[in-house]
């Protein structure tokens, strides 16, 4: 009951925290927002007994990821984008489609959801066990794409630079 | 499950390491051994290279499956190399050595970069290794995503240009929006399996009814991911617009390269994974192929910019491909194997000659700008006459063959209603089509402009796409018997 209790405060602070980044007009209230929504997802973490998981969500996401965001705000002009309109007219429409295929996603879910026969979870883990169970999974079951990632980055880095910098 | 990396899954990956290595190559000898803006061209001798190295591998891979037969199959099932992948990666290295060759002119004209461009247009090739080799989820994944993140920066390529930049923004956007439908169904499918192995899913799958609500969330919002990266309607919104703002030899890749890449994805898990639940999948695909025949047809006939119409016209054949995929039978998915590789050299082709057009300021995307070829350039507007018709589906050029297996089939199964409606588009395409041999042949250039721009490479990948789409319109046979061969398991 308190797991569940637990599971919906932190679904809770996720959403939340991700509607309030896109809907937000100052760039540092964003940012905060989606500290909130990152949180949220470390606590799901927690709650699926990923410590780790959940630890590697905090130090890297909240804190790499969010001082790197803070740096970028501080440099780019804040004021000249805060006064442009965020939203185009077709709002309303876009909402209508959100609910709309939120709702109809929820339906088939409610469903089906008594099929849904999800694999055997895995055996619960001694909580000293974790980072070797995950490194177990991503360096035998899935290093391919382990591997494959480090590419995947690569294309991204280089291209941020070229797309940043002016004359190359 | 205790050996890892044995010599059997080093062979599998051989020509992905290659392309990496020499991708990562591009991007370190740029600066350091050609210093002159005017060597950069050189930097193509890497991705020659590459793909030399990696089509050796290639072959080697098809010998051991001509020998044992089958398939291969490396990290415990994560990647698989049988004769339908293999078909596919040749295409991809097809399609990256000639978008290689024409880029190199068409980068002088535009004055951009050529390092990071060659380099990430090999990264984007080792993703699209993984959407036809992948066999587990998440592998597949990375691999997309890959692919589609290289895709964003090439598109973006022309920074000075700001449709360039637009057009990036909206595909990011749109495909960031896609890829999220395509994990959701991917996280379903793992639900329903347990696994994220293809081969674990298709026994869960052929193992439920066919009335499953959750199997049906699974394979739509899958639908909506792999639909919308092959540009079928009515997820064809993006294209146009990035079609036309993305650099010309980028939009021949993207047309030919991605959409090959999704459309092997898209046969591997509906034809096989998801094989035992057809009945569920096969309204959505009959919808899209009939909505995609409809609006790209339509759309196309009204079109100004070449780069635009095409990209309506990919749309267009996007459904035909459908077709053969709805269809099923063998004739069916021959049919699509040789439609796809008759679309890369035709669709390369026209996309080439667009690319000779683009002159020091002159965009050239104008179909007006094709007034008055056959005066200037006989050459240029012969071949183009060849791959318009060939888009067109008529004989005796290759397209029409891609078209005849793809009704044949549609005749076979017993989808008439398809077969007749596929007849009539195939009707309209020739209109705008012929709007631009009009351009080429009748109406004059009404003011003196430059050369066109070629170079040795664009002639070499004009001649090579040219007389392929010839000789397969006109002796198929080896080509229809690879394409068989291709999809014998």
């Amino acid at each position: 009951m308190l797991e569940t209790g637990f599971f919906y405060a932190f679904a809770a602070l996720t959403l939340i925290g991700a509607i309030l980044t896109v809907t937000l007009r100052n760039a540092i209230h964003c940012a905060i927002s989606l500290i909130g929504s990152l949180a949220g997802v470390a606590g799901l973490y927690l709650l699926q007994k990923a410590e780790f998981l959940f630890a590697v969500q905090i130090v890297l996401y909240i804190g790499g990821i969010m001082v790197l965001f803070l740096f970028v705000i501080m440099l780019v002009n804040l004021d000249a984008a805060a006064r442009e309109r965020q939203y185009h007219r077709h709002w309303l429409a876009a909402v209508i489609c959100t609910v709309g295929s939120g709702a109809l996603i929820t339906w088939f879910l409610r469903q089906g959801s008594g099929t849904m026969h999800l694999g055997q979870s895995a055996p619960e883990l001694p909580s000293a066990g974790n980072v070797e169970a995950l490194s177990d999974v991503l360096f035998k079951q899935y290093l391919v794409p382990f591997e494959l990632a480090s590419v995947l980055l690569l294309v991204a880095v280089v291209g941020s630079v070229i797309m940043a910098k002016k004359r190359i | 499950m205790s050996v890892y990396y044995t010599s059997l899954d080093h062979f599998v990956l051989l020509p992905v390491l290659l392309l990496a290595l020499f991708g990562c190559a591009t991007l370190l000898f740029d600066f350091w051994v050609f210093p002159e803006a005017h060597q950069r061209k050189y930097l193509l001798i890497f991705l020659g290279l590459g793909e030399a190295f990696a089509g050796w591998a290639y072959w080697r891979q098809g010998a051991a499956l001509a020998i044992n037969g089958g398939e291969i199959s490396a990290f415990h099932g994560a990647v698989v190399v049988d004769h339908f992948a293999l078909f596919f990666h040749w295409i991809f290295l097809i399609t990256t050595l000639v978008v290689g060759l024409i880029s190199y002119r068409y980068l002088e004209v535009r004055d951009e970069h050529h390092g990071e461009y060659y380099g990430i247009l090999m990264l984007a090739q080792c993703g699209m290794f993984f959407l036809a080799s992948g066999n587990d989820l998440v592998t597949i994944f990375v691999g997309l995503e890959t692919m589609a993140v290289s895709f964003y920066v090439l598109v973006g390529f022309l920074r000075a240009e700001q449709r360039s930049n637009e057009a990036a923004l909206k595909y990011l956007l749109l495909g960031g929006l896609s890829s999220g439908f395509l994990a959701y169904g991917f996280s379903i499918l793992y639900g329903i399996a347990g696994s994220t192995l293809l081969n674990d899913i298709s026994k869960a799958v052929a193992s439920r009814g066919h009335s499953d609500t959750i199997l049906f969330l699974a394979i739509a919002t899958t639908t909506v991911g792999l639909l919308f990266k092959i540009a079928a309607a009515p997820f064809h919104m993006w294209a146009p617009d990035v079609y036309e703002g993305a650099p010309t030899t980028i939009t021949a890749f993207l047309a030919v390269g991605s959409k090959a890449a999704s459309f092997a994805l898209l046969m591997r898990v509906f034809a096989s994974t998801l094989g035992s639940a057809r009945s569920t999948w096969e309204p959505l695909l009959i919808a899209a192929a009939v909505l995609s025949m409809t609006i790209g047809n339509l759309a196309a006939i009204t079109q100004t910019n070449t780069k635009r119409l095409l990209a309506y016209s990919s749309v267009n054949h996007a459904g035909y491909v459908l077709l053969g995929v709805i269809a099923g039978n063998n004739t069916g998915y021959k049919g699509v194997l040789i439609y796809l590789l008759v679309y890369t050299f035709m669709n390369l082709g026209a996309f080439l000659v667009l690319t000779s057009l683009t002159r020091k300021g002159l965009a050239g995307e104008d179909i007006n700008d094709l007034r008055g070829l056959m005066k200037k350039s006989p050459g240029h507007a012969l071949w183009m006459l060849i791959f318009l018709l060939s888009l067109a589906g008529i004989p005796p050029t290759a397209g029409f063959f891609g078209k005849y297996f793809i009704f044949l089939s549609l005749i076979e199964t017993g989808h008439y209603v398809l077969a007749v409606l596929g007849c009539l588009y195939a009707a309209v395409a020739i209109y705008y089509y012929m709007r631009m041999v009009k351009a080429m042949f009748i109406e004059t250039e009404e003011e003196e402009t430059p050369a066109l721009s070629t170079s040795f490479g664009t002639q070499v990948a004009l001649v090579v796409t040219g007389v392929m789409t010839l000789v397969i319109g006109v002796y198929p046979e080896p080509f229809v018997r690879l394409a068989q061969q291709s999809f014998q398991r």
